[in-house]
């Protein structure tokens, strides 16, 4: 019984990012983020290798949830923070399709909080890409689960009383298997996150930093300002030593002593190149994974950028479908008769 | 092997129909010896009907009377509408079971109680002052056999090693034995069960086994019993059958689509009492393209059935009341869409966790207009436990035929109740087709318009994986054509429409209803859903004496059956009986003017009896 006929097996066309729009004028705020994340994915498309018809964009709602309408592959834009349920069903039933999903902080984080872990944990192969610009941006302004403690805006006009999410860390605490973070104004850098994300088989978070200039303006600038950027951006790189600051004497060394890392400077204390913690995102531990993603929350720390972890592990729908093909192999002639037919019969007449 | 050795010894009596209750401890295995019987009963080829009703605690505190679990099975040899209005056999196994169905036994009914355990202490865990059995006014009224089930059942497995522990549990394989023995049943096949059950543990197989025959040779030489009953075989319908719980037919329905049409069949759910099990059986289905998804909640449970249909697959998703109530924002999604999709809603005692082991059909008004704006769906209500298997299927073919979400209602007392289903010859199933569009639908013939209708107002059904027709569906009002976002207010009051219309030409696949009786007279019974038995029964006997009154079971709840107005015009009056306040009747009134139904409501738990819907009925009459 197949899942599909339509799939025809047919060399991939030669994309080009016209290929991925749909011709619908994207409708977001003049300067919003999402224009340059949207630019991006379908940029990093074409080069990804899977045809066009293959593709899903699902969707929540919110601005960045508008998202699937711009693309020129099959999608759905669904319901406030449900997208990975959707996406959770069409990719355990039809497995070959490539699914993204498309969600802001609030979506994913407070009405979907617990569908978000367990897409997660279930490490079904789903990308989800979380526009966070700390905000509601569609519903004008509101507090998020990613807004800072004392953060002033609609609702809460003294300042925000909770503790925000941390989401690469929640993602890793839920088991994903490929979290990584990247910047809106980081044009390069996103299209290559994007790529890995799309290259990696299991549970995919990539968290944008977003910028929403109408009801949160600026609200990464302590990142992406010129000034201090160097110092406070760090960009983690597969095999390279965790290196940032100006002329990169700045470093993230483990300390096996209070079993935490620190900052230390190149050249200070007797510190060398080699005291300096490897980037390592295929470490099947997310130990250290977690605490470099928790690093932005701490003072004085920089804030990473890039693959906190990719790590290879079989996927729910792979798993799904081999346990229906080994019952399938197990009842080859497993039939509608011998369905109705079963259990205890018996016979009138 | 044989132990009906001396059947002359006891006198044979030839019974057309018999209602037996199971009554226990919850740890007392009375659901398991009910269905045990229950399938002897099967396999003697008589027509039946039961009712498991246990509490919702797995284990209340022994002895108690929140703690106590029955099972009802009626069977003859005459067609059986329900599991019985009152028992004439009742099988107590303690005080508590005793004191909380005492009531229902019939008159002069058969009173068989396990007097081992009718200890102080049950007896004032129960409420009882003094030992009942001791009251000559219940001698009067019942035939009581007292037997000691506790002691019986040590002597038997004297010696077997077990824990005395082990050994009580095995009592109500005793009880079982001995009403084999009462009901002339074959015991080859029991022990045969037996086997198979405990296969990996034989020393309870052996003891259970000897336990059971203990049970039987106690009947027939105790000379406490005088005579035997026998219940000959029913003239159902030529055919093979086998024993089905509603539940078990829901699934057993869709992994059928799912073998006639050679499509994938998703099932996306989360457990609730009482529809865990349709959720169970279809994981047993695997091989025959059922997928099922045990997701994190049943928002999730409809979404992921919600993606899988938007990937092509036949789509559905179960639950009961507290579960619909969650699923409400995506059955609107499902509807603006127009993604096929089957929620099934195995109704519970409401409002919210209400009574959840106990029957109800509380939701109709939910499932009619439970969702908000303007989202019409296809409704339709199994009536008994067999016909789940019915109901499924077509629900699944109007959801695939219609792209729509169609609601499909069946309750507690038919997810959990069984009857014999008889198997379907290949071409007794309807012919199922299912298709999605592979080309484009518009214009020059390059462009796919997801929303472009047919003559029934129906839109195509395209699916990832095709090229060229690329498309975005989604919550928020659509193009009546494109399907791209629309805010304009005239495409959205021509959308609503359409919508609504579209739901209205499901009639074309409703039946006319057919009157039980003659076309007109003085009184017509309105039912729908699990209490078409009742109901039927009732009308059957209200016929048999002689009176106009005529019995329409709905199947349909939207839309409703074309010819159903004029069916209602043909009768002096009429009767809604529902286990509800009144839903159905009060529907009635607002679709046709002028009628307005008489109600008969019982809302505490139970099914409604055939004996006491006569008795309203001749009251009005
Ligand atoms: C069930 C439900 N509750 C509330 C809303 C209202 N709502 C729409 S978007 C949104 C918040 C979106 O914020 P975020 O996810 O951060 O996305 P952004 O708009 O910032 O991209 C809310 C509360 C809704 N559409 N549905
Ligand atoms: S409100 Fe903010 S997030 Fe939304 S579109 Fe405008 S700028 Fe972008």
């Amino acid at each position: 019984m197949s899942t599909t006929n339509t799939t025809v097996n047919t060399a991939l066309p030669t994309y080009t990012k016209k290929d991925f729009e749909s011709g619908v004028d994207p409708r977001w705020c003049p300067g919003c983020g999402d224009y340059s994340i949207i630019n991006q994915v379908q940029r990093a498309l074409p080069a990804v290798g899977v045809k066009r018809e293959n593709i899903v964009f699902i969707s929540g709602i919110g601005c960045s949830s508008r998202f699937p309408y711009y693309m020129n592959n099959y999608g759905m834009h669904t319901l406030h923070g449900r997208a990975p349920s959707f996406a959770s069903g069409l990719k355990v039933s039809r497995p070959e399709l490539q699914v993204w999903i498309v969600t802001g902080d609030g979506d994913a984080l407070a009405i979907g909080g617990n569908h978000f872990i367990h897409a997660m944990r279930r490490n079904l192969d789903l990308k989800m890409l979380l526009f966070n610009n700390r905000i509601y941006g569609l519903t004008k302004g509101q507090v998020s689960p990613t807004s800072e403690l004392g953060k002033k805006t609609k609702t809460t006009p003294h300042g925000s009383p909770d503790y925000p999410f941390n989401p690469p860390a929640l993602a890793l605490g839920s088991g994903a298997t490929f979290v990584a973070r990247t910047v809106d104004v980081e044009g390069a850098h996103m299209g290559a996150v994007i790529k890995a994300a799309a290259e990696h088989k299991g549970s995919t978070l990539v968290e944008i930093f977003q910028n929403c200039p109408v009801f949160n303006d600026g609200a990464y600038d302590f990142l992406t300002d010129k000034a201090v950027k160097a110092d406070a951006l760090l960009r983690m790189e597969q095999g390279k030593p965790l290196l940032f600051g100006k002329d990169s004497k700045k470093g993230i060394r483990f300390n096996p002593q209070s079993a935490e890392l620190e900052v230390v400077t190149l050249g200070e204390d007797g510190v060398t190149e080699k005291d300096i913690l490897v980037h390592d995102a295929k470490r099947e531990d997310p130990t250290i994974a977690f605490m470099l993603a928790n690093l932005s929350t701490r003072p004085g720390f920089p804030t990473p950028i890039g693959v906190f972890r990719d790590v290879s592990l079989p996927t729910c729908e792979e798993l799904t479908w081999k346990l229906i093909d080994g019952a399938k192999a197990k009842k080859p002639d497993a039939s509608l008769e011998k369905l109705l037919d079963g259990g205890d019969t018996w016979t009138i007449g | 092997m044989s132990t009906q050795v001396s059947v002359a010894k006891h006198k044979v009596e030839q019974v057309e129909t018999v209602t037996i209750r199971f009554v226990g401890d919850s740890g007392d295995g009375m659901q398991l010896t009910g269905t045990e019987f229950t399938r002897a009963s099967a396999l003697a080829g008589n027509d039946l009907a039961t009712f498991p009703d246990y509490p919702a605690e797995i284990r209340a505190p022994a002895g108690s009377l929140a703690g106590v679990s029955g099972y009802q099975v009626n069977f003859g040899s005459r067609e059986i509408h329900t599991p019985g209005d009152a028992p004439d056999v009742l099988v107590a196994m303690n005080p508590a079971a005793l004191k909380t169905n005492l009531a229902d036994l019939k008159p002069g009914g058969m009173l068989l109680v396990n007097v081992g355990a009718f200890t102080p202490g049950n007896l004032e865990k129960a409420g009882y002052k003094t030992n009942p059995l001791e009251d000559a006014a219940l001698k009067q009224s019942y035939k009581i056999f007292p037997v000691d089930m506790n002691k019986l059942t040590e002597m038997a497995l004297a010696g077997s090693g077990l824990s005395s522990k082990e050994v009580a549990r095995c009592k109500n394989y005793f009880a079982l034995g001995l009403m084999y023995w009462l009901y002339s049943r074959p015991i080859e096949a029991q022990l045969e069960s037996i086997q198979r059950k405990f296969a990996k543990k034989p020393e309870f197989a052996a003891a259970n086994a000897a336990v059971f025959k203990a049970g039987h040779a106690y009947g027939e030489t105790s000379e406490v019993f005088f005579q035997r009953y026998e219940v000959p075989k029913s003239k159902l319908a030529p055919g093979t059958y086998r024993s089905v719980t509603g539940n078990f037919a829901t699934a057993l329905g869709f992994a059928t689509v799912a073998r006639l049409t050679g499509r994938q069949v998703f099932l996306g759910s989360y457990p609730i009492t009482p529809a865990t099990e349709i959720l169970q059986e279809m994981s047993y289905f695997k091989e025959h393209g059922v997928v099922t998804y045990q997701a994190e909640d049943e928002i999730a449970g409809i979404g992921s059935a919600i993606g899988a249909a938007f990937g092509g697959a036949l789509a559905c998703t179960t639950t009961s009341g507290p579960g619909l109530a969650l699923k409400t924002e995506m059955m609107g999604l499902a509807v603006i869409t127009e993604l096929p999709l089957v929620v099934v809603n195995v109704q519970r005692g409401g409002p919210s966790t209400g009574m959840p082991t106990k029957t109800e059909q509380a939701d109709l008004l939910m499932a009619l207009f439970g969702r908000h704006g303007e989202a019409p769906m296809p409704v339709i209500a199994a009536q008994s436990p067999a016909d789940c298997f019915w109901a499924a299927i077509e629900a699944m073919k109007i959801a695939t035929k219609w792209m729509t979400p169609v609601l499909l209602l069946t309750d507690g007392y038919l997810g959990n109740g069984s009857e014999p289903f008889k198997i379907p010859s290949l071409d007794e199933l309807p012919k199922l087709k299912v298709s999605y569009q592979t080309s484009p639908n518009y214009a020059d013939g390059t462009q796919y318009m997801p929303y472009l209708r047919d003559d029934k107002l129906v839109r195509p059904w395209a699916i990832p994986g095709t090229p060229g027709l690329e498309h975005r569906v989604g919550g928020l009002e659509k193009d009546s054509l494109s399907g791209m976002v629309s805010y304009d207010g005239m495409n959205h009051e021509r959308m609503v429409k359409t919508r609504a219309q579209k739901i209205r030409n499901v009639v074309e696949d409703v039946p006319d209803v057919e009157t039980f009786g003659a076309a007109s007279g003085d009184l017509l019974l309105v039912s729908w859903g699990g209490t078409f038995g009742a109901v039927r029964g009732a009308a059957e006997e209200l016929q048999a004496r002689g009176k106009a009154v005529g019995h329409v079971h709905l199947r349909w709840l939207n839309p409703l059956p074309k010819n159903l107005g004029e069916v209602l015009k043909g009768f002096k009056k009429v009767f809604v009986p529902e286990v509800n306040d009144g839903q159905l009747a009060f529907y009635l009134r607002g679709k046709f003017p002028g009628v307005d139904p008489l109600q008969f409501n019982r809302i505490n738990g139970k099914p409604i009896k055939i004996s006491e819907l006569v008795g309203k009925v001749l009251e009005v009459l």
